[in-house]
C-alpha cells in the first residue's frame, strides 16, 4: 500500500531530519521549539508544511496556544517525495489522522505557496 | 554442602560486594608530586582542576569559579540557535535538572560559544523558554578567548567556529561532570539518553563520596 510505504519511509527521514529538535513523540522541548501534536494546528496549516520543512520558519506561530518565535532551518536538499513521506508520517503520528500526503500534493504546495525570505 | 552453611556464606558475600566502594576515576592530566614528611618520602597526586574563570550570567550577574566552590555540577558547550545537537542535549539536561532541583550541592553550567548573538537578555529568554528559574542552572556567557580555552584545556571538550557547520560552530556534546574539588570525575555523550542516565547515577554517587 502506497500509505504504508510513505508512512515508514517518512518515520525514518523523521528520525534522521527532524527528531533532534521536535523529539521522538513529537512533544518539542518547552516554548523553544513548538510539538507536532496540535492536530487543529496541522490541519489548518497543511499546505504550508511542505514550505516550512523545505526552508524552514522565521515567523512566530501560535501552538497548542503557546507563541513559538525562534526560527526552524530548513532541508533545502530534501527531495519532494521525502517531503511528502515526511508530512504523511507526521499528520497520521502524535494524535493526528489525516491519511496519505503525496509527492504530487508536495510538488504542489510547494510551488504555489512557499514565500521565501532571505 | 552443608545448607545451613548456604545464609552465612552468603550473607557474608553479599557484606563484601557492598563494601566495595564505586568510586568515580578522576580524569584529565595528573602529575605526581612527592614531598618528605617525617623522614618518609609521600608521592601525592595532583590532579587537573577548573581554572578560576569569570563570566556573566542569563541573569547579568558574574558568575565565577567561587559559585560552584563545594558543589559537584555538569558543564556542557552550546549555543542558542544550534539547529543540531543542542536540543537534544538540553532536553536530557532538563532531567538532570528535573532530578536535582533544589539540592544545594548541584549545579549546572551551560557555556555559550555564541559570544556575538548569545547576549544574557538572550540567554534569560532561553532559560525561562526551556523551563529554568533560578541560577541552580546557569547560562553563562564570556569572551571567545575565554570560553574556547576553557573548553578545550579544561573541560577536554572541542569547539569552534566553522561557517560549513550548521548554526556557524562545531562543538561535542559532552556533560562534563566536576567534583567539589574542581576536578573532573566523567564525560558523557549529552545526546544520548542512556548516557545521561549513567551520569545521573555518577551524580549521586559523587554526592556521597567524602574528601579522602
Amino acid at each position: 500500500m502506497n500509505y504504508a510505504r510513505y508512512y515508514t519511509n517518512g518515520k525514518k527521514l523523521y528520525d534522521v531530519h527532524c527528531q533532534n529538535c521536535h523529539g521522538s513523540d513529537g512533544q518539542g522541548l518547552g516554548k523553544l521549539i513548538p510539538p507536532l501534536t496540535d492536530t487543529t494546528f496541522l490541519k489548518k496549516h497543511k499546505s504550508e508544511i511542505a514550505c516550512w520543512i523545505k526552508h524552514g520558519i522565521s515567523d512566530s506561530m501560535l501552538v497548542n496556544n503557546v507563541l513559538y518565535a525562534s526560527e526552524m532551518p530548513g532541508n533545502a536538499n530534501l527531495p519532494d517525495i521525502d517531503i511528502a513521506a515526511i508530512i504523511t508520517y507526521v499528520t497520521n503520528t502524535f494524535g493526528n489522522k489525516q491519511g496519505l500526503y503525496d509527492v504530487s500534493e508536495a510538488s504542489a504546495d510547494l510551488k504555489k505557496q512557499c514565500i521565501i525570505i532571505k | 554442602m552443608n545448607p545451613r552453611l548456604i545464609i552465612p556464606v552468603l550473607c557474608f558475600l553479599f557484606l563484601s560486594c557492598n563494601q566495595k566502594s564505586d568510586k568515580l576515576p578522576i580524569l584529565g592530566n595528573r602529575e605526581a608530586v612527592t614531598r618528605v614528611v617525617d623522614g618518609k618520602t609521600i608521592t601525592d597526586t595532583i590532579y587537573q582542576t577548573i581554572p578560576s574563570f569569570s563570566f556573566v550570567n542569563q541573569d547579568n550577574k558574574v558568575v565565577s569559579e567561587r559559585d560552584f566552590k563545594n558543589k559537584i555540577y555538569v558543564a556542557d558547550f552550546f549555543f542558542t540557535s544550534c539547529p543540531s545537537i543542542c536540543p537534544v542535549m538540553h532536553r536530557n539536561m532538563l532531567n538532570v535538572y528535573d532530578k536535582f532541583k533544589d539540592n544545594q550541592d548541584v549545579k549546572i553550567a551551560s557555556h555559550t560559544i555564541d559570544y556575538k548573538y548569545d547576549t544574557p537578555e538572550k540567554l534569560k529568554e532561553y532559560a525561562t523558554k526551556l523551563g529554568i528559574e533560578g541560577d541552580q542552572w546557569e547560562f553563562l556567557r564570556g569572551s571567545r578567548d575565554s570560553v574556547y580555552t576553557l573548553a578545550e584545556r579544561s573541560y577536554l571538550v572541542a569547539v569552534n567556529e566553522d561557517a560549513n557547520a550548521p548554526g556557524g560552530y562545531i562543538h561535542q556534546g559532552w556533560f562534563i561532570l566536576v567534583d567539589k574539588q574542581g576536578r573532573l570525575r566523567g564525560a558523557y555523550d549529552g545526546t544520548k539518553e542512556d548516557q545521561v542516565s549513567k551520569l545521573m547515577g555518577d551524580m549521586e554517587t559523587l554526592l556521597k563520596e567524602t574528601d579522602e
